[in-house]
C-alpha cells in the first residue's frame, strides 16, 4: 500500500492534531459557564485548527497526485482495519475550506444563539472534527464513522436552536440522510468481504465484475445524492436550511453538501468507473433536473433564506453535472464550483443572518430598501450575490464557465439546458436584490440598523 | 480442582441462601442484601475471571466449562452486579418482598450461568427451567398500582413459558428418538447427516430452539414481550430485558452450531424468523407511547438482528453474535437505568415524562441518549460495531437479502429512537419541573455506562478477540 502514499514528513501528525484540536477543544469548553467565555474560546478554538491546517497549503507537495501527510496506525487488526489518514489535491482544498469557514460560523452565532450557549459550542466542534474526518480518511470505515457522526451534532444543531418548524426540518434531515447512508454501509462491507480490505487507495485499484461496480454504485450513489442533493433527493434541504440557525445553515451549504460531491469523487468514479459509465446520462438528466428545477423553485420563494437554499439546489446540480460529465475540464469546473459555492452561499447565508437578526423577519417584502439605511450591507450583498449567478469577474463565474465549457464540448443540448440553470439564477438573485436594495420601503424604515464593525469584518 | 471451576456457581447458591436466611427475619435489610448481590457477583465473576482458561468437565459430561461457558458466565455476573448496582432501594418492589426478590433474581441468574456450561440437553432444560420460574413469581412482587397489570403480566410470562418449553421438550424428544442420546458432543457428528436427510431433524432442531427464541423474545415467541415489559416493576423488566437474552444467546449459539457447516435448511427457516422479528419489532415500536413497550418492540427487533451471527455460522458471526449481546447489555441497562431513577413512584413512563430530562438531569439524559443512539446503532457505539460486524459476517457467507433488510430495518427504528431523544433534549418544561436527584454511585454507574457504549464501540479488538477465542470451542 506504500505506493499511493507520502508519509507525514513534518515532526508532528498534523492530521490528527487537527482532528484533535477541536474535539479536545469541545470537551474542554464543557467548563465554560458564561457564554461570553463560550464564545471566545469557541473562536479561539476554530482559529487555531485554522492555523494548525495551513501547512497543509504551504507544504503540499502539488507536483504529485499521492496522499500526503498521511498517517497510519493499527485499529482493529482482527478485520484488518487500520486507523489511515492523509489528503490529496481534492481533499486539502476541501479541509481547508472546513477549518477556514468555522471561525466565522462562531462569529455569526455572537449575537444569533441566546440560549444554551455551551452545548451550542460543543455541537460545532464537534461537527467540525467530523467533516475535516471525513475529508481526510483513507479508510471507508473511518470514512463513514466521521460522516455518521456529524449526523448526530447537525440534527441537534437544528432541532435545538433551530426556526419555527425545527422538529419537521430536523427529523426530515435525519431521516433522509440516515436511511441514504445505510446503503452506503452496505457498499462499504460488500466492498470488504469482496476484497479484504477498507483501505480506499488499494480500492481504487481492483477491478470489479460490472454487477458488482453496479450495486456498489447505487448504494453509494444514493448516500452522495442525498446529501448533494440531487433532484428526487433534495427535499430535506430547502427544511434544514431555512430552519437551522445561521451557523448550520453556513455549515450545511458550505461543508456539508460538499461531501456528497466528494464522495462522487472519491468512491464512485475511481472503484465503479463501468458503472458510473452506464448510470452517466441518468446522473447527467438528473443533474440538469436539480439545476433547473431548483432555480425555477427558487424564482417563486418570498422567504430569502429558502430562496439560497433552492439556489444550492441549483448550484450543486452543477457540481454533479460536471463530475458526471467525466471529462478533465467538468470535474476541475465541479471541484471549484465546489469551493465557490462553500464561500459564496455561506457569505449569503451569514448576510441573512445578520438581517434576520435586526428585522425577525426573513421575507423580502419585509426587508426593503436596505440600500439607502445599510449601504456597507448591501456592498456585500451586491457582490456575493452577483457571485452566486456567476456574473463574469466573481469566482463562481470561472467555475460554471468551465462546467459548462465541458457540457457543450461533449452534449451541446445538455449546455443548452444548463444555460437556462444559469438564467434561471441571475434572474432570482436580481430579483433577491432588487427588491431588498431598491424597492420602496414600506414602512418599516423604523428599523434603523446598523452593521457593527464586527459583522463586517467577517467579510 | 473441580470445586474451582464449578466456585461461582456455589457463590451464587451461596448468595441465594443469604437472601434466603434474611428473609426469615422481619426488616428487609435491602441496603444490605444490595451490597451482598454486588460484592458476590463480583466474587463469582472474580472466580470465574481466574479459571478463565480452564476446561473441564462435571457431572458425567452433561456440564462443560470452558472459554465459552467462562465468557458468557463473565458477562453474566457482571450483568447481576451491574443491575443490582443500577437499582438501589428496590423502589418499585413490595418491601416485605425485598429478600425474596433479590433471591429470585439470583436464583434466576444461577440458572442463566448453569445454562451456558450445560451440554446435555436434559440438563439445558433443568437450568432453562430455573432461570425461568424465578422470574415467574419475580413478576408480580412490583408494588400494587392502580391495576392488576403485574399479575397479567406474571401469568402471560408463565404460559408464554410453559408452552415454549413444552414445545422445547418435544423437540428434544424428536432429536432423541432420532439420535439416541442427549450429550451435544455426541449430537454434533450425527446431526449434520440427520438434518440433510432426515425433515424431522429439522422440526425437531427448530421446536427445540423455541425455549430459546422465547428467552430471546423472537418472532413468533415474542408477544409475550410487551404485556411483561410493561407490567414488572421498573427494576424486574430491567433484569429480564437484559440477562436471559444473553443466557439465550449461548445456547442458540451451541445448538445451531451442533447442526454443522451446511445448515441450508434451517438457516432458511431461521433467516425468515429474523426477518419477520426484526421487522414486527420496529414496525409496532413506531407507535408505541410508553417506554417500556418501546423498548420491548425495539428488542424484539435486536433478536433479528442478533439471529444474523448465528445463521451466518461462521466463527466471525459467532464472535459478532456475543460481542452484540454484550453491547445489547450494556445499552439496554442504559436506558433502564435512567428509567429506573426517573420513575421515583414506580409508575410506567411516557415519552412526555422525559421532557426536558436535559435541564431536570443533565447526566441521565446523556446516558438516555447513549443507550439510544447505541440501539440505533449509530456510530461511535458499541450498537454501531456490533451491527457492523453481524452484517460483515452475513455478507460472507453470501446473506445479502438478509443484510438488506436488516439494514432497511435500522432505518427505519432510528425514527423511533429519535423520538426519545427529543423527548430528552429538545422539549422544554415549565419551570415547575423538578431535578431529578441522584446519588454519587448512580453517577458514577451512568459515566461507567457511557464509557463503556462509546469506547468499546471505538476499541473493540480485546472483547472481539475474547468472544473469537470462546467460539472455538463450540
Amino acid at each position: 500500500m506504500e505506493q499511493y502514499l507520502i508519509f507525514n514528513q513534518l515532526n508532528y501528525p498534523i492530521i490528527s492534531v487537527l482532528l484533535l484540536l477541536p474535539l479536545i477543544g469541545a470537551v474542554l469548553g464543557l467548563l465554560f459557564k458564561s457564554d461570553k467565555a463560550q464564545l471566545r474560546w469557541g473562536l479561539g478554538v476554530t482559529v487555531a485548527t485554522a492555523l494548525a491546517s495551513l501547512p497543509l497549503y504551504t507544504q503540499f507537495d502539488r507536483t504529485t497526485a499521492l496522499y500526503q501527510f498521511v498517517e497510519v496506525r493499527h485499529w482493529l487488526p482482527a478485520l484488518g482495519l487500520d486507523y489511515a489518514v492523509g489528503v490529496d489535491g481534492i481533499s486539502v482544498l476541501l479541509v481547508l475550506l472546513t477549518t477556514l469557514v468555522m471561525p466565522l460560523c462562531v462569529l455569526c452565532s455572537w449575537s444569533y444563539i441566546k440560549e444554551r450557549m455551551r452545548e451550542f459550542m460543543f455541537v460545532l466542534l464537534i461537527i467540525e472534527t467530523a467533516m475535516i474526518g471525513v475529508f481526510v480518511s483513507l479508510n471507508t470505515l473511518l470514512f463513514f464513522l466521521f460522516w455518521e457522526a456529524m449526523l448526530i451534532p447537525m440534527y441537534l444543531m437544528i432541532a435545538i436552536w433551530g426556526g419555527a418548524r425545527k422538529d419537521y426540518a430536523s427529523i426530515k434531515y435525519f431521516l433522509y440522510t440516515f436511511a441514504g447512508s445505510i446503503f452506503f454501509l452496505a457498499s462499504i462491507i460488500a466492498l470488504y468481504v469482496q476484497t479484504g480490505s477498507f483501505f480506499i487507495p488499494e480500492l481504487m485499484e481492483h477491478s470489479f465484475s460490472f454487477t458488482f461496480q453496479a450495486w456498489i454504485f447505487l448504494g453509494c450513489a444514493l448516500a452522495f445524492a442525498v446529501k448533494v442533493p440531487m433532484f428526487p433527493l433534495h427535499t430535506w434541504l430547502p427544511a434544514a436550511h431555512v430552519e437551522a440557525p445561521t451557523a448550520g445553515s453556513v455549515i450545511l451549504a458550505s461543508i456539508m453538501l460538499k461531501l456528497g460531491g466528494y464522495g462522487f469523487l472519491r468512491f464512485c468514479l475511481p472503484m465503479a468507473p463501468e458503472a458510473t459509465w452506464y448510470f452517466m446520462p441518468w446522473l447527467i438528466a438528473l443533474s440538469l433536473v436539480s439545476i433547473i428545477v431548483g432555480g425555477y423553485l427558487a424564482l417563486g420563494q418570498s422567504d430569502i433564506k429558502k430562496l439560497i437554499a433552492y439556489s444550492s439546489v441549483g448550484h450543486m446540480g452543477f457540481v454533479t453535472l460536471g463530475i458526471f460529465l467525466l471529462n478533465d475540464q467538468g470535474i476541475k469546473g465541479a471541484m471549484l464550483q465546489m469551493i465557490n459555492h462553500g464561500i459564496t452561499t455561506g457569505a449569503l447565508f451569514i448576510l441573512i443572518g445578520i438581517i434576520y437578526e435586526r428585522t425577525h423577519s426573513r421575507e423580502m417584502s419585509v426587508n426593503r430598501a436596505l440600500g439607502a439605511m445599510m449601504p456597507v450591507y448591501v456592498f456585500f450583498l451586491g457582490i456575493f450575490s452577483l457571485s452566486s449567478f456567476g456574473f463574469p469577474g466573481t469566482n463562481s463565474f470561472v467555475s460554471e464557465f468551465l462546467v459548462l465549457l465541458a457540457a457543450f464540448s461533449k452534449y451541446p443540448l445538455v449546455g443548452a439546458l444548463a444555460i437556462v440553470g444559469a438564467i434561471l439564477a441571475a434572474a432570482y438573485m436580481l430579483r433577491l436584490l432588487q427588491s431588498m436594495v431598491w424597492a420602496d420601503s414600506d414602512g418599516h424604515g423604523h428599523h434603523f440598523l446598523m452593521i457593527t464593525a464586527k459583522g463586517t469584518a467577517t467579510f | 480442582m473441580e470445586t474451582m471451576l464449578f466456585l461461582p456457581e456455589l457463590l451464587l447458591i451461596l448468595l441465594a441462601l443469604v437472601c434466603f436466611v434474611v428473609s426469615l427475619g422481619n426488616t428487609p435489610r435491602t441496603g444490605f442484601l444490595q451490597g451482598a448481590v454486588i460484592s458476590f457477583s463480583t466474587l463469582a465473576l472474580l472466580a470465574t475471571a481466574t479459571n478463565y482458561q480452564q476446561t473441564g468437565t462435571l457431572f458425567f459430561g452433561a456440564y462443560q466449562i470452558d472459554q465459552l461457558s467462562q465468557l458468557f458466565k463473565l458477562v453474566l455476573c457482571a450483568g447481576l452486579a451491574l443491575i443490582a448496582w443500577a437499582t438501589p432501594g428496590l423502589r418499585g418492589i413490595e418491601k416485605r418482598l425485598h429478600p425474596e426478590y433479590y433471591l429470585f433474581l439470583t436464583v434466576s441468574t444461577l440458572g442463566l450461568v448453569m445454562l451456558s456450561s450445560a451440554v446435555e440437553l436434559l440438563t439445558i432444560f433443568l437450568a432453562l427451567e430455573i432461570s425461568s420460574y424465578a422470574l415467574f413469581v419475580a413478576i408480580p412482587f412490583r408494588q400494587p398500582l392502580s391495576g392488576r397489570q403485574q399479575y397479567e403480566a406474571s401469568i402471560k410470562y408463565v404460559l408464554f413459558g410453559a408452552a415454549a418449553s413444552g414445545l422445547s421438550l418435544f423437540g428434544m424428544s424428536y432429536i432423541f428418538g432420532l439420535s439416541g442420546t442427549t450429550y451435544l458432543a455426541e449430537l454434533s457428528p450425527l446431526l449434520p447427516g440427520l438434518i440433510s436427510s432426515q425433515p424431522l431433524a429439522v422440526v425437531g432442531m427448530i421446536l427445540l430452539l423455541c425455549g430459546f427464541f422465547y428467552k430471546l423474545a423472537l418472532f413468533p415467541m415474542h408477544f409475550w414481550t410487551p404485556d411483561v415489559y410493561q407490567g414488572a416493576a421498573n427494576e424486574t423488566t430491567t433484569f429480564i430485558a437484559t440477562l436471559p437474552k444473553i443466557g439465550a444467546v449461548i445456547l442458540l449459539l451451541r445448538l445451531v452450531s451442533l447442526a454443522g457447516v451446511d445448515i441450508s435448511q434451517l438457516s432458511w427457516a431461521l433467516g425468515i424468523l429474523a426477518v419477520a422479528s426484526m421487522t414486527i419489532g420496529n414496525l409496532s415500536a413506531l407507535v408505541q407511547n410508553d417506554i417500556k413497550r418501546l423498548l420491548a418492540y425495539s428488542s424484539v427487533a435486536h433478536a433479528g438482528y442478533l439471529m444474523l451471527g448465528v445463521i451466518a455460522g461462521s466463527t466471525l458471526g459467532h464472535a459478532a453474535a456475543i460481542y452484540y449481546a454484550v453491547g445489547y447489555l450494556l445499552m439496554n441497562l442504559a436506558c433502564f437505568f435512567v428509567l429506573y431513577h426517573l420513575s421515583d413512584d414506580n409508575r410506567n413512563l411516557n415519552l412526555a415524562d422525559l421532557n426536558g430530562l436535559y435541564r431536570r438531569a443533565p447526566l441521565l439524559a446523556f446516558v438516555l441518549a447513549a443507550g439510544v443512539f447505541s440501539l440505533a446503532g449509530i456510530p461511535p457505539t458499541i450498537g454501531f460495531t456490533g451491527k457492523f460486524v453481524l452484517f460483515t459476517s452475513a455478507f460472507e457467507q453470501g446473506l445479502y437479502g438478509l443484510v438488506v433488510l436488516g439494514l432497511i430495518n435500522a432505518a427505519i427504528s432510528i425514527f423511533f429512537y429519535l423520538k426519545i431523544v427529543r423527548a430528552a433534549y429538545l422539549t422544554s418544561t415549565d419551570a415547575s419541573s423538578t431535578p431529578v436527584v441522584i446519588t454519587c454511585s448512580s453517577k458514577l454507574l451512568g459515566l461507567g455506562l457511557i464509557l463503556a457504549i462509546i469506547m468499546l464501540g471505538v476499541l473493540p479488538q480485546q472483547l472481539l478477540a475474547l468472544a473469537k477465542a470462546a467460539v472455538a470451542f463450540l
